[in-house]
């Protein structure tokens, strides 16, 4: 029984620590990519349309969210065969 | 890493892992963690302003995560948190006015500051004194138990009389909420997530240091449904808080998105460790939060400065 749980218990540390590894390349492509990216525009948007950036800065952190919370629930599925817990 | 809309320098990983520790703390207890994050970022150099503006930003992302996560393992009262909206907007609508008028009359740090240390100082000791006479009863009754003469429920708590005689009160409209197994007045509700909204509006960040034990204490709700419903308040009135500083051009959210990929993760794993705890050892481990936030406070009356 201990022996069991132990073995449960080390694996999902495995898998964790493989989606952090994942998890930490995607971001940082993330980073470069489309903060890079976006940067400037919301500069622009934020200095002449200050009301429209703030709908959009809601809109883009709200975005981020639901994107990133499903690719960690799909990193964890993943690693986990198909158990998302 | 440059930041061309708050003109700060900030290491990135800094932010990441500043949010990965909100995250954790926001998904395991339902609060926003402002009084974590905000000096975080102050520290880092942002102005006062900026710093809690992006926070709010950041908190509504986070709470997003960690309020699905709760979903999905059927910590959530969409109904109650739905109920609980049209207080919260009233509540940080009238917070925010009530600042604006301790600014015109010239001494709104010095009052924030009090009403802070006494909320968070007595929320600290009530749920100590709350949930360590629970867990002894608890282990009372499972001694007892064990002789068969006592069964114990999933989620006790030794103010559970006090709750009892808040939902006997008869004040039409009477709200059925079968995810939490609980009826209670309407009004009742409004007045929880209004004061929850006035102390978001008044203190900044989501309140839910204040709307967790409310939820859990006024109206009955299980300590893990009141910690998933309170992350779905706090995207609420964390939301509106951002809306209103951006249009101030209080929120940079570029540091907010970097900040949300570390409390991305970390709301998950946040959300997932409140299974394997009982409801008054998640509330006794609650306790240090808001005392956390009451010894900056402290050290930002006495010291002059702002962390």
């Amino acid at each position: 029984m201990i022996a069991t749980r132990k073995r449960e218990a080390r694996r999902t540390l495995r898998a964790f620590v493989v989606e952090l590894v994942l998890y930490g390349l995607l971001v940082t492509a993330y980073f470069f990519g489309v903060l890079l990216f976006l940067g400037p525009r919301l500069v622009q948007l934020e200095t002449q349309h200050i009301r429209i950036y703030a709908v959009v800065a809601i809109l883009l952190i709200l975005g981020q969210a639901v994107l990133l919370e499903a690719i960690t629930t799909g990193l964890l599925r993943l690693l986990r065969g198909g158990r998302s817990e | 890493m440059y930041f061309p809309i708050s003109h700060s320098h900030i290491n990135p990983i800094y932010l990441v892992v500043t949010g990965f520790v909100v995250g954790v703390l926001g998904g395991f207890f339902g609060v926003g963690g402002s009084f974590i994050a905000g000096p975080a970022l102050r520290a880092m150099g942002l102005d006062w302003n900026f710093a809690v503006g992006t926070d709010l930003a950041h908190i509504v992302g986070k709470s997003v995560v960690a309020a699905k996560r709760h979903r999905a393992l059927g910590n959530v009262d969409l109904r109650l948190g739905l109920i609980m909206t049209i207080g919260t907007i009233g509540g940080a609508e009238l917070g925010a006015q009530l600042i604006q008028a301790l600014k015109r009359a010239g001494n709104v740090n010095f009052i924030v500051s009090v009403v802070s240390i006494a909320a968070y100082l007595s929320i600290s000791a009530f749920m100590l004194w709350e949930s360590w006479r629970t867990l002894a009863k608890s282990n009372r009754s499972k001694l007892r138990k064990r002789s068969g003469t006592a069964t114990i429920k999933a989620d006790q708590s030794a103010f559970m009389h006090v709750t009892k005689a808040l939902q006997q009160l008869r004040i039409w409209p009477m709200i059925h909420l079968p995810t939490s197994g609980v009826t209670i007045s309407f009004w009742i509700i409004v007045l929880v997530s209004f004061i929850g909204g006035l102390f978001s509006g008044f203190l900044g960040g989501g309140a839910g240091y204040i709307r967790m034990p409310s939820l859990v204490y006024v109206l009955g709700i299980p300590t893990h449904l009141a910690v998933g419903t309170d992350l779905f308040e706090i995207i609420i009135s964390a939301g509106y808080g951002t809306f209103t500083h951006a249009i101030k051009g209080n929120v940079d959210i570029l540091i907010a998105l970097v900040m949300h990929t570390g409390a991305a993760i970390g709301a998950q794993i946040g959300a997932i460790a409140t299974q394997y705890f009982a409801g008054p050892k998640i509330r006794l481990a609650f306790v240090p939060l808001p005392l956390i936030g009451a010894a900056i406070v402290i050290y930002t009356l006495l010291s002059g400065h702002k962390l």
